[in-house]
């Protein structure tokens, strides 16, 4: 059987590890780590805000997104503030808004920091993952989690979870999505690459089920903070 | 048809279906989609008759109307005083609920609560649009001195205080120092024994750490006869104090 680079499955995550409560002053922190991705997220808040931004029918939701300046070798991506990392502190925003209920908060504003401390393709993911698992931890109403991986086709196979190899190859496809399990609702979904259009239904098939897998370690991770 | 998908006391996550058909109504950190009731947050499950309700393990404090809280004067402005009780939106202390002395017109503020002063208040009124008012009428409201404000999570108030305050006597008592806590989490301590009064401190902070582990009253009460106990003997013997310090350091681990 043929398999990927660095052996596993088509529909094989990286090995995954999460955290919840790895900021002692934060409201609500979590790691998550997904193969050498790792992802640190913390909750400040609700806060007060007053600024321009705020609003007064229902509390903001403020992302950020950053990779340490020493977490990658910087062959492909540069650390630190750039285009790209406004981008993804948007979407990351956008990915987690329908998760979240901030109606009880009107003015203020939830901030959510997610630093990539070692990289390895998937950060956006592995960031979402945590600041959901973070936002949980915070105690901020929440209507679901939200699970993100990313998935992808590279030399022709569907695969779910790319690393850095599949990610930045010439021909590869990388296909972000992220999902509240229990509804199955996207909330992100970004495309990097040229796909032909069956493809995409083939990769919201194989992004969904790795949610799935996903969901079920940030599960295991909240209960085994909160669990007795 | 209507199922009931969790236990009493259960943990569960945001997200989590609870229970399934009509026949349950949501309270509390839960809410209805379509037929489902639907968890909002990390607590732990509680069933009333039909209402599902959660209590949070965790979250921010939510004010309200009669709590007595500790806060700290933030700023001082012509109508009264801005009090930062721990919350998103800043509460205010009016004159008029301030004080029963007659203030008079032009009075300088800050000989009665100075930016920077802890005080004890009640929360007098929680408005829709989350203006909270505070007053200071009331037995034992007043500016907090000599001491020092700590801070545990909100939701674990009820845990440090215990079954009819049980815990909270249990840490005055042996370590011989007046603890205060507001329903914030904001704890006030004072002893006359800077080394008593670390040791309540820590003992809170490990009520704040294991509040779900069971026994917790127990191991407080043997940490605090542990940690006293070697305080006495340590002009005796400094030796034993080390080894007794050594098991500690263990337990703590455990």
């Amino acid at each position: 059987m043929v398999k990927r680079i660095d052996g596993r499955k088509f529909d094989e995550l990286r090995k995954m590890e999460a955290k919840v409560g790895v900021i002692p002053n934060a409201a609500g922190s979590a790691m998550f780590k997904i193969g050498k991705t790792t992802a640190i997220a913390a909750v400040y808040g609700p806060r007060d805000f007053q600024a321009y931004l705020q609003n007064p029918e229902v509390g903001v939701l403020r992302c950020n997104y950053n990779m340490i300046s020493f977490s990658s070798g910087g062959e492909r991506v540069r650390p630190g503030p750039s285009r790209r990392s406004r981008e993804i502190s948007l979407v990351t925003e956008k990915a987690l808004l329908p998760a979240v209920d901030l109606s009880a908060f009107p003015n203020a504003v939830v901030d959510v920091y997610v630093e990539l401390i070692n990289t390895d393709a998937g950060t956006r993911c592995a960031g979402i993952s945590a600041a959901a698992m973070a936002l949980a931890d915070a105690g901020i109403p929440m209507r679901d989690l939200v699970s993100a991986v990313s998935a992808g086709k590279f030399k022709g196979d569907f695969i779910a979870d790319l690393n850095y190899e599949e990610d930045s190859a010439e021909e590869g496809v990388d296909f972000p999505i992220a999902m509240m399990p229990r509804t199955g609702a996207i909330t992100l979904m970004q495309m990097d690459g040229i796909v032909e259009k069956d493809d995409i239904k083939e990769f919201m098939k194989i992004g969904k089920k790795a949610c799935e897998k996903v969901y079920e370690v940030q599960k295991k991770a909240l209960r085994e903070k909160y669990g007795k | 048809m209507s199922e009931l998908l969790v236990q009493e006391k259960e943990v569960v996550i945001p997200g989590q279906i609870l229970a399934k058909g009509m026949d349950f109504l949501p309270a509390h950190g839960t809410f209805r989609e379509e037929d489902n009731i639907i968890s909002s947050m990390v607590g732990l499950v509680n069933l009333n008759g039909r209402l599902i309700k959660i209590i949070p393990l965790t979250g921010p404090y939510i004010p309200r109307r009669d709590d007595v809280v500790i806060g700290k004067v933030v700023d001082i402005g012509p109508w009264g005083w801005r009090v930062d009780i721990r919350w998103a939106y800043q509460a205010m202390l009016s004159l008029k609920d301030a004080t029963q002395e007659f203030i008079e017109r032009g009075t300088d503020l800050t000989q009665f609560y100075n930016i920077g002063d802890i005080l004890m208040v009640r929360i007098v009124n929680v408005s829709g649009s989350k203006v909270i008012d505070l007053g200071m009428k009331g037995p034992g409201l007043r500016k907090l001195t000599e001491g020092r404000m700590i801070q545990i999570t909100p939701s674990k108030v009820p845990r440090l205080i215990g079954k009819q305050g049980s815990m909270i006597t249990m840490i005055k008592e042996k370590t011989e120092t007046r603890i205060l806590v507001g329903q914030n989490g904001n704890v006030w301590i004072s002893g006359l024994d800077p080394i008593k009064e670390k040791v309540a401190v820590d003992a809170i902070d490990i009520i704040d750490k294991e509040s779900q582990s069971e026994g917790l009253t127990d191991s407080i009460e043997k940490y605090l006869n542990d940690k006293l106990g070697i305080k006495k003997e340590k002009k005796v013997e400094e030796k034993k104090e080390e080894v007794k310090e050594e098991k500690e350091s263990k337990k703590k681990e455990k």
